[in-house]
């Protein structure tokens, strides 16, 4: 160690503004190195640190400001930066150098503004408390959601792309929602005349009303809702609430208080290097305006975060050249794309149109006076068109000989744009700035999965916008250079789960040796192919899986019904269907465990567990059990474990529906369906969830009119919310949708994958799975309703089954040719219970016990 | 513990273990031999039977027995069922951990009784 050396001096970098830009210059800071020269501090106005405001809507939809979030909760700190969240900046001292807040006032060498923007409000006479509500924050959307309950109808004033957000969130809460548009159409600034006539076709198909051309003059008390708004053309709309969304401004409070130069029309002014008018402190995303122009997307956003924190480290970087503002959206469910010159304002610039009245479809593309170049695009409908049009105007690629072909509907041979035409400069991720060259890099450097890609180059994990391309691109660029992907599921079959149940089922077949023999390798199989396989036999043909051809394909716990613990002894779980269990059950399962003298816990699932028993006592526990009426909890298997329930409208004074009713019909139906990972359920009475639905693979939650459904959540080591699929179902249709959604997933999910991983590899996502199981758009809602039927009406209690055949239980003996236990088993007592001894208490076993083995 | 051996320099002294009866085809059971825990697996098909240490070194616990069997590279081998590590039927190696071996002895079917060879 040398003593001597002078610590360096960090100089203090001070950021405003904790929103996606601010987050993402700190995620720049770090990887750039640049914490081993600045202290860095960021100051939030909001409680919660920084969150994905492109995804806001699905708060409404199940998600929680927690998973909302940009990092874990401890990056901050990790990474030494000093997170001051919930406190607002009140002013910049330029003359000393400092901020100064609530809590006091912090000194900086460099300042860096991100404090994006605000939503504008109209100055309308009567505009207050509910009738003047915004949607930029989550404490705004709590304030929606509290101003919806009891509301029958709101109105969104702003007929762009966040007041159709808007729009979406209030029918996401069940309102009947309008949209008022001040100009001619809807999303004036991105589309055209004929692309907002079709949108507004399809969006009032949706059940939404659109009022354009509406200039509100005042909003007075209503006589059916809550409020009225008058218009100035004498009109009038009655409402419940009023979302404000006309536009966003700059947030240059601070700038403009300090003497920094602020544009005309609002934004700090910057440079081509973000720095304002005062050479240490920098402006970056909304707030900040260059030649006149502000940037409300997250790419430029982005783009500016990154290029600043090279900047600030003496790293290579683009000095700013403003942004492409092309969009793709999915909003309120339509398609809508636009891309740079989409009025054709461009001198000499001519447009090809595609207009299809029956769907309401729209497209349009701009081209260059000389006809060669595209320039601009408008999409409504139909966003497959986007990624190719995007890439055409962004890389100046010459048109083919009939540009109409780019957007007329794709038929047999339409030209569409490979990845292999793309340039190398070609931008694939936008928001991280991820060239075809930089993935191509990846794949060279022996990059094959696309996970792994994704986590390295950052590419597909901003918007989101581009992963369709990304993944066409990276499958290019991996059959390009002769790599196949494996995808075997082991060394005895060069198959995927997927296409194995495929065979199973379209050939009938009923045993491993078959499948072996038609499809596989070798003669023996291994402890990967057998239990996939006798997961897809049982959930196929539901057999009893401890017939003979069937018991040596099981997994420990699948042969022995009974989950291995540490030492080698086994926990049971009898099924307690909902949690509701009769004082006399739970009398017996107190005396079973008394005199098998087994450890006792309750599960989070509603059950009890009794551990400590061994091999041999299996049968005879079990034969208690089921004389007193229980039956096989199936905790051992990849397979329905538990619906978890609350007491609902039988007990409880806010439950509206019988959720332990519907928590019994449901474990009861699908109890013994074996399937690629453990499945749990659970069924809540009310919004109050406290059966916490939303974290299992199958959540049903009761509202006044019937059932929600939400799927694909879990616990355990990555946690997932589940996801709303339909709304206020009634019985028959809440159990026709888990049918064909557990059938759909036993057929199509890889080995050991839950609903949750399955889901998110689906392509298409949510509004796949939606078409698939409600739309039944691959024609498979019958026939996977019937394979269900089967596995119900298999059902069988696989322990009653093995008690009563003496052959099964021949397995059930510690040793085949002795009557003694096994002795290497030894419990202590603990808290009142026995438990397996440490290797440090082993000195504790009497040496009595020893010595009588 | 001595190591067992199958070289021929060694006698080796057959001894009825237990009847045929009590195999499971394609999987195992234990037997107990003098203080010692010995699994056995039964391959009906190549008429293949092996018989090895039932304690799981990585665990501690007597379970060896209740693995399943599979076929790795050739090599017939067992499952640990606790941390899924595999063994060589034949020898006992441990195909992860080559520090991991289990004693295995010469088994073979005479009849309706399982015989174990024990070295003398």
């Amino acid at each position: 160690m040398n003593a001597f050396v002078a610590p360096i001096k960090k100089e203090t970098l001070i950021i405003i503004g904790n929103g996606m830009v601010g987050h993402h210059c700190i995620e720049q800071l770090v990887e750039q190195g640049a914490l081993a020269h600045y202290q860095v501090h960021v100051f939030g106005e909001e409680r919660q640190r920084a969150y994905d405001r492109v995804h806001l809507s699905e708060y409404f939809g199940g998600r929680d400001a927690e998973s909302l979030a940009l990092c874990a909760a401890d990056y901050y700190s990790e990474h030494g930066v000093q997170a001051h969240l919930h406190e607002a900046v009140l002013e910049i001292d330029r003359a000393q150098q400092e901020v100064v807040t609530a809590n006091g006032r912090l000194a900086y060498d460099k300042l860096i503004l991100a404090t994006g923007s605000y939503p504008f409000v109209p100055p309308i006479p009567g505009a207050e408390g509910n009738s003047r509500l915004v949607y930029r924050t989550l404490d705004d959307l709590d304030a929606i959601r509290a101003a919806a309950s009891g509301a029958r109808r709101g109105v969104v004033v702003g007929g762009g792309l966040l007041g159709l957000e808007a729009a979406n969130a209030l029918k996401s809460l069940g309102l009947e929602a309008h949209v008022v548009e001040f100009a001619p159409r809807l999303m004036p600034v991105q589309l055209d005349e004929d692309g907002g006539a079709a949108l507004k076709a399809r969006i009032e198909a949706l059940g939404v009303g659109v009022h354009l051309s509406r200039a509100t003059s005042e909003i007075v008390a209503g006589e059916d809702y809550a409020y009225r708004m008058n218009f100035a053309d004498g009109e009038s709309l009655e409402t419940d609430l009023i979302v404000f969304s006309a536009g966003i401004r700059p947030q240059d409070t601070l700038a403009r208080s300090a003497g920094l130069a602020v544009a005309e029309r609002g934004g700090v002014v910057i440079d081509d290097g973000f720095c304002t008018n005062a050479p240490a402190i920098f402006a970056i995303g909304e707030c900040a305006s260059w030649q006149g122009r502000v940037f409300g997307l997250v790419a430029p956003g982005y783009s500016m975060a990154r290029n600043l924190a090279a900047l600030l480290v003496g790293r290579p970087h683009e000095a700013f050249s403003g942004a492409d503002m092309s969009t793709k959206l999915k909003l309120l469910g339509v398609d809508v794309g636009s891309i740079g010159d989409a009025h054709g304002a461009t001198e000499g610039s001519r447009s090809y149109r595609y207009i299809d009245d029956v769907t309401n479809s729209y497209r349009r593309l701009v081209v260059s006076a000389d006809g060669k170049r595209v320039i601009g695009a408008v999409l409504v409908g139909d966003n497959s068109y986007y990624d190719t049009l995007l890439q055409y105007a962004l890389n100046g690629i010459k048109l083919p000989a009939d540009p109409a072909s780019l957007i007329l509907p794709v038929g047999e041979g339409a030209p569409t744009l490979g990845a292999d035409a793309l340039p190398d400069t070609a931008t694939i991720c936008s928001c991280h700035n991820v060239s075809k060259g930089a993935i191509c890099c990846q794949v060279d450097a022996g990059c094959t999965d696309l996970g792994e890609l994704k986590a390295s180059t950052k590419a597909a994990t901003g918007c989101g916008g581009c992963a369709a391309l990304l993944k066409q691109v990276f499958e290019h660029e991996l059959s390009a250079r002769g790599v196949e992907v494996d995808k075997s599921l082991c060394e005895h079959f060069a198959h995927t789960r997927q296409e194995l149940y495929g065979i199973v089922r379209v050939e009938g077949i009923e045993s491993f040796e078959e499948l072996l023999a038609k499809h596989g390798r070798g003669h023996h199989g291994c402890d990967i192919c057998k239990p996939a396989v006798g997961s897809i036999l049982a959930s196929c043909w539901n057999q009893p899986i401890t017939d003979p051809w069937l018991i040596p394909l099981q997994d420990t716990n699948d042969t022995f019904m009974a989950n291995m613990q540490k030492n080698g002894t086994y926990s049971i779980v009898p099924r307690i269907a909902g949690g509701e269990i009769t004082p006399e059950k739970l009398i017996v399962l107190g005396q079973v465990a008394k005199k098998y003298d087994l450890y006792t816990k309750i599960t989070g699932g509603q059950r009890i567990d009794l551990f400590g028993a061994e091999l041999h006592e299996l049968p005879d526990i079990w034969a208690e059990l089921i004389e007193a009426g229980f039956e096989t909890g199936h905790a051992y298997g990849k397979s329905l474990r538990t619906v978890k329930s609350c007491v609902g409208s039988t007990w409880c004074r806010y439950g509206v529906q019988d959720s332990v009713g519907m928590a019994l019909t449901l474990e009861d139906r699908y109890k013994g369906l074996r399937s690629p990972h453990k499945i749990k359920f659970a069924v809540s009475g009310c919004t109050r969830e406290c059966a916490e639905a939303q974290s299992k693979d199958v959540g049903v939650i009761a509202t006044e009119k019937g059932w929600n459904l939400y799927v694909a959540g879990n616990g355990g080591m990555r946690p997932r919310h589940a996801e709303l699929f339909a709304t206020d179902l009634d019985d028959a249709t809440l159990i026709k949708y888990i049918d064909r959604f557990l059938m759909f997933y036993v057929r199509t999910a890889d080995r050991l994958q839950r609903t949750s991983v399955w889901r998110e590899s689906l392509e298409g996502g949510l509004e796949y799975l939606q078409d698939v199981i409600i739309n039944d758009s691959l024609g498979l809602g019958a026939e996977l309703e019937s394979q269900m039927q089967l596995v119900i009406d298999r059902y069988e209690c696989e322990w009653a089954n093995a008690i009563s055949d003496p052959e099964k239980l021949k397995r059930f003996r510690t040793f085949v040719n002795d009557e003694r236990k096994d002795p290497d088993i030894h419990f202590v007592r603990e808290r009142g219970q026995r438990r397996p001894v440490k290797a440090s208490e082993l000195h504790l076993i009497p040496v009595a016990e020893e010595a009588a083995q | 513990m001595t190591r067992s051996s199958t070289s021929p320099q060694t006698a080796t002294q057959w001894r009825a273990l237990c009847a045929r009866a009590d195999l499971v085809a394609n999987s195992g059971v234990v037997a107990w031999l003098d203080g010692e825990q010995v699994a056995l697996f039964h391959l009906p098909s190549e008429e293949q039977l092996f018989a090895i240490a039932n304690r799981d070194p990585q665990s501690g616990a007597n379970v060896i027995g209740r693995g399943i069997i599979g076929q790795l590279k050739g090599e017939l081998v067992i499952a640990s069922p606790l941390y899924k590590q595999h063994f060589r039927l034949r020898d006992g190696q441990c195909v992860e951990y080559p520090d991991q071996q289990l004693q295995v002895w010469p088994v073979r079917l005479q009849g309706d009784q399982v015989e174990i060879g024990l070295a003398v």
